[in-house]
């Protein structure tokens, strides 16, 4: 059998198997709607009670300030149009970055058919969203901001309480809303350490299920649910709850935190290798995003001349799975919105490749790539007009 | 997402490389775009002779600018003329949709470097 190296968690991670082990009951055992009175209905209820206890104590707030949502895509798209139409009557002003992920992306411009106005803010050339600059955005009309807590292409980490300060020092009404749905398995979050109204996961970033995420609303927030129906999580977001995922969410959850400065650890030095050694081997290769504030587990490189697909089409002949930022990875003809917002030139940017390394990947993995992408990039590089140019 | 003869040609491209004493050199594409293809032709009495292509893109930009090579080494230039870009995909067992645009120059940069041939002749005879 060809050698798998998964080298993609930022895309997804697999299921921690204690995670799967909980959630195994809720399917055919315990698989009463936890709205009912009986007892197996009971069952669901007292784990999803259970569940939302745990996901509340990670990120230090009360069980009634969390809603389960079916990923983070849904908590961003109901964080910033719950907000937003709530608060309408105080301003119609929203400020984001220009790197977020295209859950806030596009739900900020969908907001602009309502008549509100937007503020995309610049980074820096690390993908950095700089404090003073979200400071000067705010306007009186101002009634949301919505930064994200780390980059899910480039790892960027923001200075999110330094953000939550200049906010509510100028206005402790506008509400600040984080997609930490990247950052989660490496970053506390817990929310009055980040001093967020609002934030975003997702259980399938940090060995969690897919379909499942959560959207903390901190109290008093100003909040219109999006979705109607039956009065589930206290009237915010209708729907019989997905009990076996949230169960398994709650347990990935617990065990990414209690665990996080081990898989820290393991991530940074493999991360590290990975780096240091392309950066050394392969000339005219060139790191994204920023040298030290970064999710532990990422490593993005750009190499010049080649273009990013047809890297990762190299490696996945070796069994080698991972990203990159070029057009043709993406919809759109255009190279990745973060890199080009970071101010990376666009054939540098069409030759990005994202490594994310997680929980199982070992030093033979690294070593395993290590042995193959100089090579790929050298026989690309050999049929590429660009290298011959200069 | 691509057919196992894209795949054949991306990881073994037929022709890749230049020509020095090329009769006529076809440039295609743009970086910005993330597609750029250059086509080298030898022409010997009205045929293509030799052909080399050299590619920066993703899998059907290096597919395509091998396939045409192989479609067209030993062709009349009126027959190369005839060669589409579609052409070229059917020749690949087809593209994914979104690459048909983006990626698909590659009979493009042949009819440039035939043109330049043509030009180049043509002020030589003039």
């Amino acid at each position: 059998m060809q050698r798998v190296v998964y080298l993609d968690h930022a895309a997804t991670t697999p299921v921690h198997p204690k995670a799967l082990e909980a959630m195994l009951p809720f399917f055919s055992e315990s698989y009463g709607n936890p709205s009912s009175i009986y007892a197996i209905a009971r069952e669901a209820r007292k784990a999803l009670d259970g569940a939302r206890e745990s996901v509340a104590g990670i990120l230090g707030c009360k069980p009634n300030e969390v809603i389960f949502t079916s990923g983070g895509t849904e908590s961003d798209n109901t964080a910033i149009k719950g907000v937003a139409f709530a608060a309408k009557s105080g301003g119609n002003h929203i400020i984001t970055s220009s790197t977020e992920h295209h859950a806030v992306l596009h739900t900020c411009q969908f907001m602009e058919k309502f008549g509100f106005e937007v503020t995309y803010l610049p980074v820096d050339r690390f993908g950095m969203v700089d404090p003073a600059d979200v400071e000067r955005a705010i306007t009186d009309k101002t009634v949301l901001v919505t930064i994200m807590t780390a980059n899910n292409e480039v790892g960027t980490i923001n200075p999110i309480a330094d953000i939550a300060k200049v906010i509510k020092n100028k206005n402790k009404h506008i509400v600040f809303h984080t997609d930490a749905v990247q950052a989660a398995g490496s970053v506390d979050i817990a929310v009055d350490h980040l001093g967020v109204d609002m934030l975003s996961l997702s259980a399938h970033k940090f060995y969690g299920p897919k379909g499942i995420g959560v959207l903390y609303v901190r109290r008093a927030t100003p909040f219109l649910p999006q979705q109607q129906g039956g009065g589930q999580e206290r009237n915010r977001r209708a729907g019989t709850e997905s009990v076996a995922t949230i169960v398994g969410m709650a347990k990935a959850l617990e065990i990414a935190a209690t665990g996080r400065e081990e898989y820290n650890r393991h991530c940074q030095r493999l991360r590290d290798r990975l780096i240091e050694s392309i950066l050394s081997r392969i000339e005219r290769s060139y790191l994204n995003g920023h040298p030290t504030q970064r999710l532990a587990n990422n490593a993005n490189l750009s190499f010049e001349y080649v273009e990013g697909e047809s890297i990762l089409l190299n490696l996945d002949m070796l069994g080698i799975a991972c990203s990159s930022g070029s057009a043709c990875t993406s919809a759109s003809l255009e190279p990745s919105h973060v890199l080009m917002a970071m101010g990376v030139p666009v054939e540098i940017a069409h030759g990005s490749l994202r490594l994310t390394v997680g929980s199982k990947t070992t030093d033979e993995d690294v070593d395993y790539v290590l042995s193959h992408l100089p090579g790929i990039i050298q026989k690309l590089r050999a049929m590429s007009p660009l290298a011959e140019v200069r | 997402m691509y057919t196992d003869l894209v795949m054949d040609h991306f990881s073994n491209p037929r022709n890749v490389g230049t020509i020095a004493d090329a009769d006529g050199v076809g440039l295609e594409g743009n970086p910005v775009c993330g597609d750029l293809m250059k086509i080298f032709i030898k022409v010997k009495e009205d045929r293509i002779d030799d052909i080399k292509f050299q590619t920066f893109g993703c899998g059907a930009a290096i597919a395509t600018s091998s396939m045409v090579t192989e479609m067209v080494k030993g062709k009349t230039l009126d027959e190369a003329m005839t060669i589409t870009n579609r052409k070229v995909a059917e020749a690949l067992g087809g593209l994914p949709s979104q690459k048909m645009h983006c990626s698909n120059l590659a009979a493009d940069a042949l009819h440039k470097a035939i043109e330049d041939y043509r030009t180049k002749t043509a002020a030589v005879a003039g």
